[in-house]
């Protein structure tokens, strides 16, 4: 029965009802208080099973790096034998994809969003265009490790180099970029930008002066945290032939290189072999999750520190 | 006579989509005088107003035929620039809208985007408007307190500040006081007083006593169409159409 027959049914009835009163059911609202504490239960265990997982993934690592995180390890070359190896070149590996990543994801990606958002004629194509962006945004890693295989480390011969890496990890969050700048863009009140264009500012002024600085902390947030995706990503470069030990410390963008995470991965596919590799695993494993918290923490300083200037 | 013409509308309409909002207008409007645009809600007198500075162009699905003649030259013309349109043809809309930042900054946002510089300047031109506005004694020790922090009331003359620092020749208002409490609203009212020697006023009103406070003439639209242009007494006491004459005696609308 759709809601148009019924309003018909209603105003048409020819001996009209007695007024309807409403009688509360004590028992009936005394088992809604209970299902609300219950539920209130349930959700809560949820919680606490996530916490569960997570503190013992973390107790593990911890104790595993345990007289394996020192100076020494941090600063040191990589090395075949467990004790002497170091993971600064692994540091400065990540440190350079860092470097590439951030700047073409932000500089692409907000331009694209603001292209979107701003100046493309709402219509099909531009809904496609958007279904198709947060499509990308789902495709799994390793599929942008091939594409980055197929088209800069073959085709433009960038072999495993890190300008190779970075791009592909740029091409990996680009779409995650493209949406959260997109959504921050969105939230800025229309009126705000309507009271620029009544003055006489073109549509670039607006965007520059009000447009821009208001969805700022948004853009900000989302970017920062799919750069730190970006950091922790294995597969693309699994995907892109990274090698498994590299003894120099790279010093252009051209150079071989190894990261964080991919570093993590050869180590605990070694631990057959040496079973302090686990160690050495789980000690970078620390530093990683060490610079993804202060990255998120920065990404959470941006957006409150812009929310009270506002 | 002709020289007395601030806008001069031919056989305008507009459209948006399907829906046609504003049906064959044909009106003019003085300078330096307070137009009011009354009418039920939905009659099309925002659209008219938005119409004047090109605003409902930022629509994509608005349809407009018929001209506007503004000085003598049509605001549609392929020479005339719309910033430079808006610049001379200033608004304040129905919410006050101002920006997030200073109040300082939100009046000198006009000559900022003109690439005026020299700080002097700036502090001279916003000292004016403000005055103009009169909001200059309420906020003068505040200047670089964010805008936010104004009511209501001073938001909206802050907007007309903004709106003045550029020097317009005409100020648009569309239901400026709508979202203020009496007491500001009575500020407004005041203060449009006060601008109409220098300036061309149109304001779109809800409300018939303000049109009947403030406006030289009045012009009353009813489904899209203008039924009345008139001096405001004549509107207010001896209309010339029965509808204007039933909706100002609120018998409908």
């Amino acid at each position: 029965m759709n809601n148009k027959y019924m309003l018909e049914l209603a105003q048409n009835k020819k001996e009209k009802n007695k007024e309807f009163t409403l009688k509360v059911d004590q028992k009936r609202t005394i088992r809604r208080i209970k299902l609300n504490k219950v539920l209130q239960f349930i959700f809560s265990l949820s919680l606490g099973f996530a916490l569960l997982v997570l503190i013992v993934l973390l107790y593990r690592v911890f104790k595993d790096s345990i007289g394996w995180l020192n100076l020494n390890f941090l600063t040191g070359r990589l090395s075949i034998f467990p004790h002497k190896a170091g993971i600064y070149s692994v540091i400065i590996g990540s440190v350079y994809l860092t470097l590439i990543v951030i700047p073409i994801t932000l500089i692409l990606g907000v331009s694209t969003a603001i292209y979107l958002e701003e100046y493309a004629a709402k219509g099909r194509l531009k809904s496609i265009i958007n279904t198709n962006i947060s499509n990308l945004a789902s495709v799994p890693s390793v599929i942008f490790g091939l594409l980055g295989l197929t088209v800069f480390s073959r085709m433009l011969n960038l072999g495993s180099s890190i300008l190779a890496g970075g791009l592909t990890l740029s091409l990996l969050v680009l779409p995650i970029v493209v949406v959260a700048s997109q959504e921050a863009i969105k939230a800025v009140p229309n009126n705000l930008r309507e009271a620029s264009l009544a003055i006489g500012a073109t549509k670039w002024t607006t965007i520059k002066n009000i447009v821009l600085p208001v969805s700022l902390p948004g853009i900000l947030t989302g970017s920062i945290l799919a750069i730190s995706r970006a950091i922790g990503e294995t597969a693309p470069l699994v995907a892109l032939g990274v090698p498994t030990l590299i003894l120099t410390t790279p010093s252009s963008i051209f150079d071989d290189f190894t990261a964080l995470p991919i570093q993590i991965y050869y180590w605990t596919l070694d631990t057959v072999l040496t079973p302090e590799y686990a160690n050495l695993a789980a000690a970078t494993i620390v530093v990683l999750l060490t610079v993804l918290i202060v990255m998120n923490s920065a990404a959470i300083i941006i957006r409150n520190k812009f929310e009270k200037k506002l | 006579m002709m020289s007395n013409i601030a806008y001069d509308i031919s056989n305008l309409s507009l459209w948006y989509g399907k829906d046609q909002a504003l049906k064959d207008i044909n009106m003019q409007i003085e300078k330096n005088q307070v137009t009011a645009i009354i009418g039920p809600s939905g009659c099309g007198k925002s659209t008219l107003i938005k119409t004047l500075n090109r605003m409902t162009e930022n629509i994509p699905i608005v349809k407009i035929e018929g001209d506007i003649m503004y000085n003598n030259e049509s605001i549609f013309a392929k020479s005339v620039r719309v910033e430079e349109l808006r610049t001379k043809v200033g608004m304040v809309f129905q919410k006050p809208n101002p920006f997030p930042k200073s109040i300082f900054e939100n009046v000198v946002y006009g000559l900022r985007i003109h690439g005026i510089k020299k700080k002097d300047v700036l502090m001279d031109v916003a000292m004016n408007s403000l005055k103009k506005a009169a909001l200059w004694d309420e906020v003068k020790d505040r200047l670089y307190d964010n805008a936010y922090g104004l009511s209501g009331g001073q938001q909206q003359r802050l907007c007309i500040a903004r709106a003045l620092a550029v020097q317009p020749e005409t100020l648009l208002m569309d239901e400026p006081t709508s979202a203020l409490d009496p007491i500001a609203t009575y500020k407004i009212e005041e203060l449009i007083d006060e601008l109409k020697k220098d300036y061309n006023i149109v304001i779109v009103t809800h409300s018939m006593q303000q049109a009947a406070r403030i406006s030289d003439k009045t012009a009353f639209l009813y489904m899209g169409e203008l039924i009345e242009l008139d001096d405001t007494e004549k509107i207010f006491t001896n209309p010339s159409d029965k509808k204007t004459e039933d909706y100002v005696t609120g018998r409908f609308g």
